[in-house]
This record gives C-alpha cells, structure tokens and sequence, in this order.
C-alpha cells in the first residue's frame, strides 16, 4: 500500500516532470523559429523599402545626366542640335485652351460596351462607373476626356487648402495612397461604403503609378467629386506629376490604354494634376496633407499661392536670394526683337511668338537680363561674351521648360536694368519660396530625432521631427496631422505622440501579403478609428510562414537581381579581398563588399543564408558565385553579359529616357536616336561599350526592319518589364518593383 | 542563421560576431539611434542562433537593461553581453532527434501523431505556456484539418526545411 502508492506517485511525478520538460522544450524551439520568421518578414521588408528609395535616389541622378548634357554636350551637328531640342522642348502652353480636352468630336462605335457618361453627372452614372470596372471595362477616351474637361473646372474653383466640417457629414473617412490598385478602392468603398452627403471622403494624393489601373482610379475619384462636390475630397501627392509619371509607369498605362487618343488625355491631366488642392482641413483642427512638414511650412503661404502654377515637383528654381526679379518677358522679349540671333543658335527653334510663351522664358534667376545689347559688338572678346551669354540663356530656357536644375555657372550675369514694361505679365513660374513649400508637403516624411533636415533619400523635401510637428499644430491651432506617402506592414502608423499618422491604402504593395492597407474614420470627436484590410483572398488562406515566404522569395528576386546588375563592380571588389588571388572570399568580407557597392544599408549577414547557396568553412568561390547569378537572369545568349548588366542597372532611368524622346507618345523612337540616347547616356555614366555593340543590339530588336524600336518591345525584351503587369492580368500578379 | 564554425583566432572570431550582432540589432533599430524596444530584444537573440527559454530571456535582458528600464536596449550595453553569449555557446538549439523524443513523450502510445486537443493542453498549460496568440498561430500550420491532428515527424520536418 504505502510503498505502493509512492512508487506511483514518483512514477507520475516523473511522468509530469518529463511533460513539462517536453513541452517546454517544444516551445523553446518554436519560439525560435517564430522569432527567426520575424526577423526574415523585418529583413524582407528592408529589401523592399531599401531597393524602392534607391530608385528615387536615381531621379536625382537623371537630373544630373541632363544637366551634364546640357553643360557639356556640343552639338556637333545639325541633327545631333535636333536631337538635343527633342530632348528638352516641351510643349508647356498649348496654344489653344479651348483645345484642352477636345473631346466633342470623338466618336464612339456602337459597338462599344462599356459605360457611358452624360454631364452633369448623376450619383448612379459614378457608381456605375465603380462596377463597370469591377468588370474589367474601360471607359471610352471620348468620356474620359469629357470628365477630364469637367473636372478641371470643377479644380479650378476650389481653394488651395480643402475645409471640411464633420457637421455636415457625421463621418468622414481618410485614404492614404492607391497607386493604381483599383482592388484596394473597390474594397474600400464595400467595406466603408459609397461617398455620399452623409459620407464624406478625403483621398490623400497618390492615385497614380506603380500599380496597372491608375486610370480607373482617377475616374472613380474624379466622378464622385463632381457628384458630391462638398463631400468629396482629394489632395495632390507626389505622384500626381507628369514628369514622375513618366518614370513611374502612369504615363505608360495611359498610352497602352488609349492608343489613339493617349497623348490628349495626357495633356489635360497635365493640367489637371497642377489644379489638385494641396492639402484638407478637417474642423479646423485636423490638417490632411500627402507628405508632410517642415519647419518653414507657413499655411498661410500655402493658401495664397497659385498652386496650378507648379507644374511639377521635379522643377528647381534658382531665384536669386537678393530678390531681384525680372519683369516677366522682358528679357526674351528683348532677344527675340531687336537683337541679331548669334549665328551658331539653332535656326530651327524659332524663338516662340504667343504672348503665353513669352512669359515661361522670364529670367527666372535674379540679374539675368538681356544684357546683350543690341547693337553690334565691340571686339572679338565682347562677342565672345556676349555668344557665351547668349548661349547660356538659351541652355537655361531648355533646361527650365523642361524642368531640370540650372547650371550655376550661368548665374553670374551682369545686371542690366530692364525697360519699363507697361504690361507686367502674370507670373507663370512660382517663387522659390512657394515652390519650396509645396514640396515640402508633398515630400516630407517625419522622423524619430528632433530637428528638421533634408530629405536626402527622396532628393526632396524634409525629414521633420517631433518638434516641428509640435510647433506647427501649436502655431495654427490644430490637434494632429494625416499624412501618407509612406508604405507601412500594417497600413497605418502613429508617431510624434500620437501627434502624426500615416495613413497607406494600397495593400500588398510590394508583393502579395507584404502589407496591409488602411483607412481611417474621424467623427465629430475627431477620434481616429483606423480599419485595416488586405485586398487579396490568397493572403487570408496563407499561414504566416507561406505569407512571409512568398514575400521573401520576391525580395531576393529582387535583390538578386540587383546585385547581378553590379556584377563587374562586384567582382573588383571581391578581388580587393582576395590578394592572394585564391578565388576564396570569408563571408565577412562579403558582406562588407556587397555594401560597400551597392549601398543599399541591408544586414547582408542576416540575408546571406537566403543569397549565398552552399559555403563550406565560411568562404565563398566568389567567381562561380557571380556566374551563377547571372545564369538566373540571362535569358539571351547572344546579348553579351555586360551588356546586359549595364541595362539593367540603368533600366529605369533609360525608359525614362526613353519616354522623353518620343515626346509624341507614339511608343516608338528610330533607330538613330536610340544610338544618340545610347552614346550620351553611356559617356555620362562611363559606361565602356562600343558602338558597333550598340548597333548590333539596335537593330536586333528592330523586329520589323522598318528603322524604329518599339519601346516597349526593347524593355520586355530584356525582361526588364515585369510581363505579367503589362498583360493585365489578375489582381495578384506582383507590383513592378522599380528595380535598376 | 549563424551556424558557421569559426575556425580563425579568437580576435577574428569576436570580430565577426560584433559585425553579426549589429546587423540584427539594426534591423529593429527603427529609429537608428541604436536603440531597440526591448520586446524586440528575443527576436534578435534567436535569430542569431541562440534558442534561450523564456526564463533564461528574461535573465538576459535584466542584464542588458537599464537601471532605470526604459522600454529600450542600447546597443553598447547589449553588444557585450551577446558576444558573450555567442562565445560561451550559451542556450543552443536542440537537434531535431531530441525534438522527436520530446513530442513522443506527449504520445506515449506512438500513435505518430498528437490530436489538436491534446497539442493545445500542453503547450499553454505546461512548461512555459503559449499565449492564445502563438497557439493560434501553431495550430494554424500544424494541424492537418482533415484529422485535427498534428503528425509531428512531418511537422518537425517542414519546420526544419524551412530554417535551411
């Protein structure tokens, strides 16, 4: 009995100690493994974050290729000076306003099926308009240009900083970025609701790009506005921008879309874009705005400019601080009358004649002038002077129009007091100041640290901190701010104490299951209630190991893709690690070496497992490691590697180039300028590739033999277009990382 | 992640794991004022192939906290005490046998699986107890919803493909 009993008991007792052991022993080791997924969600959202900065970076160095071309290229030739105008002129006043969405005489067949508009727009027309793209219809150019021309009215009206009460509508909901992801939209209005006077709507800018149905969106948005108009807001983002378009694939989906008609609807929105409110004020407390805040945003300026006069964000000015401007007009005006065109200027750009012209060519630059005077020159020096001058005021208005940074070297001209002007034309280019303050609250982001900087990331606007948040609600009275522009994992996010929140609506941005989106609801008490969502059913059956992996297997692609796009670098770089020329690497200099090249700021010792296949004793065979890399990529064997390389690396800012020179739009440039583009491109960034390779792979993608490359055709032909967006296909196909 | 055996001197050893362990201290230093929250401080440490129990976690991070707990970890006080960790070889990860016979355990009767019921009574009332989240999340990927169950060989295998 009694030893009995006890043996049992010791016997359970065992049994009970040797569960809990196991059980905890089973839950140390998932622990761990959920940790390690953790990290590896972390790392891969550092990929994506990382890789999408970087390509903004590279705008900043599309600016500087132009500006080195316009410094140091010398025509050498008529054509090659064609060439050259082509780059940079752009048609900035159309002539005729009326002409503005000339729609009227477009017809529609009657065998068109999908939706039909007629103005002024009722509630049904825009809800029909929701489900007829659900549908996968699209709307015909005739309407969409006829609610563009409705639109710009209706903007034109409005003010630069939205009010909104919470009186009127007892709710009012706020979204963050779109960018083309008409699911996420649909979703929302679903879930929420439709805009009605009872709900209100505030779309917080960056409808467009990345995603394949900006289009859609902006119709869906613009419809609803001109329905409701009191309850229907939309601010302008960074991306409402024709010049960002063109880099960021709206401009593309526009002109596949509409072939016929693609380049007017590009215009008016042009147009449109520069009419967008800036920024909405809820109750007066609560300020909207897409990006941010510095710590000179001065509200009051904000509402006084004329914000249709900035027509893009990427334009610099260089006002000179002293303050001195020109009379607008006045100068060129001078040059284009009475003095003798300097024999070398391109005869074929005549100088404009409309009056509108005139005035985008004012001196935008203090003390420039027309200094040159009109009667004969004095000695050779004096002409040479004067010619510099001339030319220089002709390299600035081609840089100006087309919205690149001036050289500084140019500034240096003599002051020269104009004559009086009687009628002094209307400003048509914005102050430094205003332009500065517009591009700080569509750029900005907010950061951990006190203080204001330079958002050196983007290459525009301010990293802005607790304190000049704080200071700006103080200042204008206000509780907090909403802003976007920012993808975050769960759509949303609160910092500076609650102060600032960032709102995203584009879920699964970068991948399938990389993130949520996010909408909030304010009500009188101006209490934000945040509802998130993920607008893709494949992402709710996923467990988070299958969500986390698909994501990550995207990331690396996409790293791994970078990373051969740097081959060459590479390679010299692991050499610096091996003197002893043994072919072997350690894994720490590896590391170290891939940062060192392709800057991108990544824990490359947590991502090496995932990049680096099969170590022994901690070294790499770094050569067989690069060919493998390229074996993922290469899919033609008779374009040689580097070739291929070099492309990819520059993939982005060629297109861009690209869509540039064929400034009509057609989707193609001839053969000619793809060398011209070529050999610029390559001498500026030092690229060693002869020309006769060039040619060859010119004219191999010249499909047709007819002397003109089809964009597009070059791109995918490289696979340097994800094929799957560019087929339309189903809401999952991956976003286009804009990888280089 | 990091199971590579140094074979270098002691200096180069401490060398790499200062490198090893900023890079996953970075990940979460969101702020970049080399600072993590210190709820992230158990992510960071098994990802670095350290597989502490929770209780051994907790002993850690009293040591790299601050006199004061502020919420948050310096990497100067952290950096220290982890490449004193990864030195001694302190809390390593259990090979996969010893995981099987800790399953079998709970299935006396080898049956080769352990019903969700069963999972579930263990892991959140024995040893260090799941949260319902992690339980949750388990169940998600464990059980086999045709016989609500988990056949543990399997899942062990799965588990251990993924890591590689």
């Amino acid at each position: 009995m009694g030893s009995g009993t006890s043996t049992q008991h010791h016997f359970a007792f065992q049994n009970a100690e040797k569960a809990f052991k196991a059980a905890a022993l089973i839950q140390r080791w998932y622990r761990r493994y959920m940790a390690r997924l953790e990290m590896r969600r972390h790392c891969t959202w550092r990929i994506f974050q990382s890789i999408e900065y970087a390509g903004q970076q590279d705008q900043v160095k599309l600016h500087d290729f132009f500006s080195y071309l316009v410094d140091h290229f010398t025509p050498s030739s008529n054509h090659e000076r064609d060439f050259l105008d082509r780059m940079f002129t752009e048609d900035r006043f159309p002539q005729d306003s009326e002409k503005f969405g000339d729609y009227e005489s477009i017809e529609v067949p009657d065998n068109y099926t999908g939706p039909r508009l007629s103005f002024p727009l009722l509630p049904d027309h825009a809800t029909a308009l929701v489900e007829a793209f659900r549908l996968k219809q699209q709307l015909h150019a005739r309407y969409v240009l006829n609610l563009l021309h409705e639109t710009r009215k209706h903007l034109i009206q409005l003010p630069n900083i939205n009010r909104v009460s919470t009186c009127y509508s007892e709710e009012i909901t706020v979204c963050g970025d779109l960018h083309g992801q008409l699911d996420d939209l649909i979703f929302i209005f679903h879930k929420n609701g439709l805009p009605s006077p009872e709900r209100a709507y505030v779309f917080n800018g960056d409808f467009v790009d990345r995603g394949k149905d900006s289009v859609e969106i902006l119709m869906v948005l613009f419809a609803f506005m001109l329905v409701y108009p009191k309850e229907f807001h939309l601010n302008r983002g960074n991306h409402e921008d024709h010049l960002v378009n063109l880099r960021y694939g709206f401009t593309k989906e526009v002109m596949h879309k509409y072939k016929t008609h693609g380049k007017k609807i590009l215009k008016i929105l042009k147009d449109v874009f520069c009419w967008l409110p800036l920024a909405t004020l809820v109750d007066e407390k609560v300020l909207i705005l897409h990006g941010g805040v510095s710590d000179m945003t001065d509200l009051e300026l904000l509402a006084k400019l004329d914000r249709h006069k900035i027509v893009s964000t990427m334009r610099h000015k260089t006002r000179k601080e002293n303050g001195k401007q020109m009379k607008k007009g006045e100068a060129n005006q001078k040059s284009s009358a009475g003095r003798p065109t300097p024999w070398f200027l391109p005869q074929s750009r005549s100088l404009p004649a409309s009056p509108l012209r005139l005035g985008s060519l004012q001196a935008h630059r203090a003390g420039r002038s027309s200094s040159i005077p009109c009667g004969a020159p004095r000695d050779a020096k004096e002409l040479a002077r004067q010619v510099r001058h001339s030319v220089d005021l002709e390299l600035d208005r081609c840089r100006q129009q087309a919205g690149f940074p001036v050289s500084r070297g140019t500034e240096e001209a003599s002051l020269c007091t104009p004559e009086a002007d009687s009628g002094a034309e209307e400003p048509l280019e914005p102050t430094q100041e205003e332009w500065r303050q517009v591009v700080d609250i569509l750029w900005s982001d907010p950061m951990a640290q006190e203080g204001c900087k330079a958002n050196t990331v983007r290459g525009g606007g301010c990293y802005f901190g607790p304190n000049v948040t704080e200071r700006l609600l103080q200042k204008y009275n206000l509780q907090f701010l909403i802003r976007s522009h920012e993808c975050k994992p769960e759509g949303y996010e609160f910092c500076h104490s609650r102060k600032v929140l960032t709102i995203f609506s584009a879920s699964n941005y970068y991948e399938v299951g990389s993130n949520r989106g996010a909408y909030v609801k304010l009500g009188p008490a101006l209490t934000p209630y945040i509802v998130q969502y993920q607008a893709n059913k494949v992402t709710h059956m996923l467990t988070m190991r299958q969500r986390i992996s698909r994501v990550e297997e995207s990331a690396l692609r996409a790293l791994r893709e970078k990373l051969f796009a740097h081959s060459s670098d590479l390679l010299g770089e692991f050499k610096k690690h091996d003197a002893d020329k043994t072919g072997l690497i350690t894994l720490s200099d590896w590391a170290e070496a891939v940062e060192s090249v392709l800057h991108l700021g990544l824990p490359w010792r947590m991502l090496r497992p995932q990049l680096v296949n099969s170590s022994t004793d901690n070294t790499l065979e770094y050569k067989s490691w690069l060919e493998d890399l390229a074996k993922e990529q290469l899919n033609r064997e008779n374009i040689q590697s580097s070739l291929l390389e070099t492309l990819y690396r520059n993939r982005s800012n060629l297109e861009t180039i690209f869509r540039i020179i064929d400034s009509d739009h057609s989707g193609f440039i001839s053969l000619d300028e793809f060398r011209h583009t070529w050999k610029l491109f390559s001498s500026h960034m030092n690229i060693n590739i002869t020309d006769d390779c060039i040619c060859d792979l010119a004219r191999s993608i010249d499909f047709n033999k007819d002397g003109h490359i089809d964009i597009n055709e070059f791109l995918e032909a490289f696979r340097l277009v994800e094929q799957s967006c560019s087929e339309g296909n189903a809401s999952d196909c991956p976003q286009t990382t804009n990888t280089n | 992640m990091a199971d590579d055996k140094e074979r270098e001197g002691p200096d180069i050893t401490v060398a790499e794991f200062h490198k090893k362990i900023k890079d996953a201290f970075e990940v979460f230093d969101h702020e970049a004022n080399n600072t993590v929250d210190v709820r992230e401080i158990g992510t960071i440490i098994r990802s670095l192939g350290c597989c502490p129990s929770e209780g051994e976690l907790h002993d850690l991070i009293a040591e790299v906290e601050e006199e004061e707990p502020t919420g948050y970890i310096r990497f100067e006080k952290f950096l220290p005490v982890m490449t004193e960790v990864l030195l001694e070889r302190r809390y390593r990860p259990v090979p996969e046998d010893i995981l099987l016979r800790a399953f079998e355990v709970l299935d006396p009767s080898k049956r080769g699986f352990l019903l969700k019921e069963e999972l579930i009574k263990y892991m959140t009332e024995e040893g260090e107890p799941f949260s319902q989240e992690e339980m949750e999340e388990m169940l998600s990927a464990a059980i086999d919803p045709e016989s609500n169950s988990v056949h543990y060989k399997d899942y062990i295998a799965m588990m251990v493909i993924d890591e590689s």
